[in-house]
């Protein structure tokens, strides 16, 4: 609906100026309405969502057994809330999956910054390097976490390795680009204002890849949860996907998912940590046009 | 610098050569013999794309040449040497540092300690008139007010030679004029040797005490124009007077035909 209609009653008695302040009133007014309307469409897809997934497995339309229902799942996480699983209580659950991929993501970060700008800087390095990073980036690399449960055994070491392989080269690709398509008239202004080679890759090269770097964070903290969970799916002593496949190995279809429900909201809030820290990071960065 | 008589910058018989990504050899430039006296604003004209900034480039230090020699004080360049400012066509202020940190960063490349080089660089920026934006960074600022601050940071250095690469071509008009009056008040303290390279010939009129005329790339040195317009000069004023004009239109008439050479060529091109 216009603002215009709003206002236009009000309008023929009342002086300009607040003519004007009515008008610009009823556009806030317009905008809350439609930040609600979203709101509650978003709801609404939720609820509608979850009520035929509970109507279905009620009524017989998909088998209860095999794809359970919300409240089922609901139960279960209260089940694991309250009484603990079978491995011991929730929290050390969850903290041993992300204690295992916050390792596994800090070292392959750290590894992939390092090795993204010492390559998207000399030359010779990126010549030497190049195919067989190739190499190894076109191979199916979460294959690697059974060996590593050779390797590593069945503690957290095996799933910090299958996180630190998935996040690496995603880093590694992110910095690389970054280094390499640093402002050529950036670099050539801090040569002749006096930088050396190392301030150059310090002071320029460093800032201007991490928009690039950032951008890659965001994914591959996803990618060593995934990491972690499938680590710890194929052999271990704690853990989400312990649980998920212990769930599995009994048939609990709603232990399945609601581990998956706890996975989601613990990735969410990681996800919010980093934008948060992004933001602070960025504040010389101008504001996207469009962006909330 | 090893002697005081030897003129500033000094290029020899200078050409540069590049290949390009299809393997054709490319000559920007070729032949250049140029002279630049200590002090001395020397401004460089010739149509667009014929390689003047690639001279530039090989008096800083930036790009070797291929051929001849370049010496600045009397020296063959090798690498990019500390007396030099740059001031460049497009924006070149690091975005990530604020307008203050922008302006320190040549000091504090060049080891001068931190307190001493945020003293000097307050006062460049006073002296440009940004002293109230020192910690906005460079994506609140305007054009104009970015081109401040980049030669804030070139002056800061000090640089006995200052060379300039179309440097006010992205501003507007007004901008620009006031631009220039800054710049000619900025070096007329320094005792600096300017080379300012445009494609604006009243720009360079204004501005400068010697127009060197490039011809059409493979650009080389046609013919070098002695200003003698008294100074100070204010650029909008100094447009209106006869001996501007005179100037002017002598310039013109070896400029333009290379101008229109240029001009033919890209027709041809484009045919």
């Amino acid at each position: 609906m216009p603002p215009e209609s709003v206002s236009l009653p009000a309008a023929g008695a009342l002086a300009k100026p607040s003519d004007a302040a009515e008008r610009s009133k009823a556009r806030a007014r317009a905008v809350r309405r439609r930040a609600l309307l979203v709101n509650g469409a978003r709801l609404l897809v939720l609820v509608l969502f979850l009520g035929l997934w509970e109507w279905f497995s009620r009524a017989g339309v998909i088998d209860k057994f095999n794809f359970s229902m919300p409240s089922e799942v609901y139960d279960q996480i209260r089940t694991w809330v309250m009484h603990g699983t079978a491995q011991g209580s929730l929290a050390e659950q969850i903290w041993a999956t992300l204690q295992e991929a916050l390792y596994g993501w800090v070292i392959g970060v750290a590894a992939g910054v390092l090795l993204g700008i010492a390559l998207g800087r000399v030359r010779f390095l990126a010549d030497v390097f190049g195919p067989y990073v190739k190499i190894l980036n076109a191979m199916p690399r979460i294959v690697l976490a059974p060996i590593f449960l050779i390797w590593f055994g069945l503690g957290p070491a095996s799933k910090v390795a299958s996180a630190v392989v998935l996040v690496f080269f995603p880093v590694f690709f992110n910095a690389f680009q970054g280094a390499r398509e640093v402002d050529r008239n950036l670099v050539a202004n801090a040569r002749i204002l006096g930088a050396s080679n190392r301030q150059v890759t310090f002071q320029v090269v460093i800032p201007s890849a991490t928009s690039w770097i950032f951008t890659s964070l965001h994914v591959s903290f996803g990618f060593a949860l995934i990491g972690a969970i499938v680590g710890e799916y194929i052999g271990a002593t704690k853990g989400l996907g312990l649980m998920v496949s212990t769930a599995q190995g009994t048939f609990n279809s709603a232990g399945v998912y609601a581990a998956m429900v706890i996975l989601a909201v613990v990735a969410l809030i990681a996800e919010g940590l980093l934008t948060f820290l992004e933001k602070r990071l960025f504040r010389w960065k101008p504001a996207e046009s469009g962006a909330r | 610098m090893t002697s005081n008589t030897s003129p500033a910058i000094e290029l020899r018989g200078a050409g540069k050569a590049f290949r390009t990504p299809s393997g054709a050899l490319h000559t920007a430039v070729r032949d250049l013999d140029l002279t630049v006296e200590r002090g001395e604003f020397v401004a460089v004209v010739g149509p667009t794309g014929c390689g003047k900034s690639t001279t530039l480039t090989l008096v800083s230090g930036l790009e070797e040449p291929t051929e001849g020699e370049v010496l600045v004080g009397g020296e063959p360049v090798g690498g990019i040497g500390g007396n030099v400012g740059f001031v460049f066509q497009q924006d070149a202020v690091f975005p990530w540092r604020t307008v203050l940190s922008n302006v320190m960063a040549g000091p504090r490349f060049r080891g001068v300690a931190k307190a001493e080089a945020r003293e000097r660089a307050r006062d460049w920026l006073a002296r440009v008139g940004l002293s109230a934006f020192e910690d906005r960074y460079p994506h609140q600022l305007s054009g104009g007010q970015r081109k401040r601050v980049a030669l804030a940071a070139t002056f800061v250095n000090d640089p006995g030679i200052l060379l300039m690469d179309e440097p006010f071509s992205a501003l507007d008009v007004q901008t620009r004029a006031l631009m220039s009056d800054q710049l000619l008040d900025l070096w007329a303290g320094t005792g600096s040797s300017v080379v300012f390279v445009t494609h604006d010939l009243e720009e360079s009129i204004a501005l400068a005490d010697k127009v060197v005329v490039m011809t059409a790339g493979p650009a080389t040195v046609k013919e070098v124009f002695t200003i003698d317009l008294p100074r100070p000069r204010k650029v909008e004023e100094v447009r209106l007077e006869p001996r501007f004009v005179e100037i002017y239109r002598e310039i013109w008439s070896s400029l333009g035909e290379e101008v229109r050479i240029t001009r033919e060529r890209g027709a041809a091109h484009a045919a």
